[in-house]
């Protein structure tokens, strides 16, 4: 297996982009990546994206992207696996690069929300759960992670204020973000009063409709040395899925998938979680971030709310998680969330991450996942 | 929604509660299975699910998707039924202020949701207070 690094990176700001359609978002972002990278050629390129099926009718994206972005006839692929479509993607493009098939592999993240209404948007996003045992009874995935909030405070005691601190961390972080969908400061009160979604959680627990995407380059680390571009290597690729449905879990309170991905992925690194100084993951609802610390280990089982509350994981904290901002405050469009995970890594990795810089940060982890734990895929990257 | 052929081939689960018993490990899945996840046997046999048994978490939907808009806000939950398995549904005839962990249900047959007023109306189970 060759070494795998990431050359080039592409964010664009995130939001309701109304005047953008979903492959004008891609192609902007992705010609970001290559330009950052240096490069005058891509070999590949794969992109995530849950729905865009369902979101603005479109598929076979494939064709599409690579078109527009005016590189045919490059061979381009796109994976799905809901909210992890970013992630996957990352992990096919290592897996290119890495096996040799490939030398210079763009992966992309892209979804557009925004033209469906509410709740034709609620549907399409509730195809991430079991339609027919979930869904057919009226399910949303708000009302999901809710139930495993539920169950989560019933277990271990965990504070509706807690849930909200998440929400205040990652809107903190976020405000240093200019490329953040909402880059403001939220308090515990205002999370608090917040519209109730789904009991116990409210708007402000919640990830925003987002359109947006995100890329980066990758190549074999012996080519980056040639390139003499700043690389960051991606020393661990771990993925596991688990169980569709919330209720064939053994225990709901509980992100198996997350678990197992980052123990595949730390073992590649030969690293452990104390060995990383910070940490994106994917807070889809405050509780998420939560449940999230405790399968990576940065937290014990069922005190994910107390390291929050503790500062634990606050950008100055031992373990800072989202320093971008996480899906609530960056926004969370779904298929380019675990791309924008990496940007987010790369460039504090590079010392580029500005106001929000987690200092001397030198090797990072990121964590995305799918509908409720049925699939999570981590990454390592480290300082060249 | 569905189409006619996908609601009437989810008949037996929604109407019967048919669920499939592991002719090798004995294990009870609902949906019924092809391959058992724990011991690999392919061989099942028919049983129906336990009428009853308590909630293990829930929550209130405020927010709905387009068919059941016009239900919200209604309760829904996990219930760990007696014989062990584990099933979604809604929680109705029940104040919301009285849901919680522990709670004992059992199952009745309702209607779930419809395709507005000539559209098809779908029945399956929900969960009502012991």
């Amino acid at each position: 297996m060759r070494d795998v690094v990431a050359i080039g990176v592409g964010m664009t700001k995130w939001g309701e982009l109304w005047e953008k359609s979903l492959r004008t978002i891609f192609v902007e972002t992705a010609l970001l990546a290559i330009d950052d990278a240096g490069v005058d050629r891509i070999d590949s390129m794969v992109v995530g994206c849950m729905s865009s099926g369902l979101f603005v009718g479109q598929e076979h994206l494939g064709s599409m992207l690579a078109d527009y972005l005016g590189r045919i006839p490059v061979p381009a692929a796109r994976v799905e696996s809901a909210c992890s479509s970013g992630g996957l993607a990352l992990r096919q493009g290592f897996i290119e690069v890495a096996s040799g098939i490939s030398d210079i592999v763009l992966v992309g993240g892209v979804e557009k929300m925004t033209d469906l209404t509410g709740c034709e948007t609620t549907f399409a996003l509730g195809t991430a759960a079991d339609q027919e045992y979930e869904g057919f009874h009226g399910l949303t995935f708000p009302g999901l992670y809710a139930m495993m909030a539920v169950a989560h405070m019933h277990k271990y005691g965990t504070t509706r204020e807690q849930l909200a601190q998440v929400a205040v961390k990652n809107h903190d972080n976020g405000s240093k973000n200019p490329l953040a969908q909402f880059p403001f400061k939220v308090t515990v009160d205002a999370v608090l009063n917040s519209v109730l979604v789904a009991d116990p959680l409210r708007i402000l627990d919640c990830s925003p409709i987002t359109d947006g995407a995100a890329a980066v380059v990758l190549c074999p680390a012996e080519m980056a040395r040639k390139l003499k571009k700043p690389a960051v290597r991606i020393t661990g690729s771990g993925q596991a899925t688990d169980t569709i449905a919330l209720s064939s879990r053994q225990d709901i309170t509980w992100l198996e998938s997350t678990h197992l991905a980052a123990q595949k992925a730390l073992a590649m690194a030969g690293r452990k979680i104390e060995d990383l100084h910070l940490f994106e993951v994917h807070d889809c609802f405050t509780i998420a971030e939560i449940m999230v610390t405790e399968a990576l280990g940065i937290a014990e089982r069922g005190r994910g709310g107390r390291a929050v509350e503790e500062g634990l994981t606050s950008l100055k904290g031992r373990y800072p998680v989202n320093p971008s901002g996480g899906l609530k405050a960056k926004g969370h469009p779904v298929g380019a969330t675990g791309v924008a995970q990496a940007v987010e890594v790369i460039k504090q990795l590079r010392g580029e991450a500005g106001e929000r810089q987690v200092k001397g940060a030198k090797r990072g982890l990121t964590q995305n996942m799918g509908g409720t734990g049925g699939s999570s895929v981590v990454h390592v990257f480290e300082a060249d | 929604m569905p189409t006619p052929s996908r609601s009437w081939r989810e008949i037996p689960q929604r109407y019967r509660l048919e669920a499939g018993k592991c002719k090798g490990c004995g294990a009870v899945f609902f949906p019924p299975r092809v391959v058992c996840p724990q011991c690999g046997s392919r061989e099942f046999g028919k049983t129906r699910l336990a009428g009853s048994g308590k909630l293990l978490t829930y929550t209130i939907i405020r927010v709905a998707p387009r068919q059941f808009e016009d239900q919200a806000p209604y309760a829904v939950g996990i219930a760990e039924l007696d014989d062990g398995v584990r099933l979604t549904a809604q929680v109705v005839d029940c104040d919301f202020s009285a849901l919680a962990v522990g709670m004992r249900v059992t199952i009745e047959f309702r209607r779930i949701s419809e395709e507005g007023e000539a559209g098809a109306i779908y029945y399956g189970y929900k969960f009502v207070p012991e």
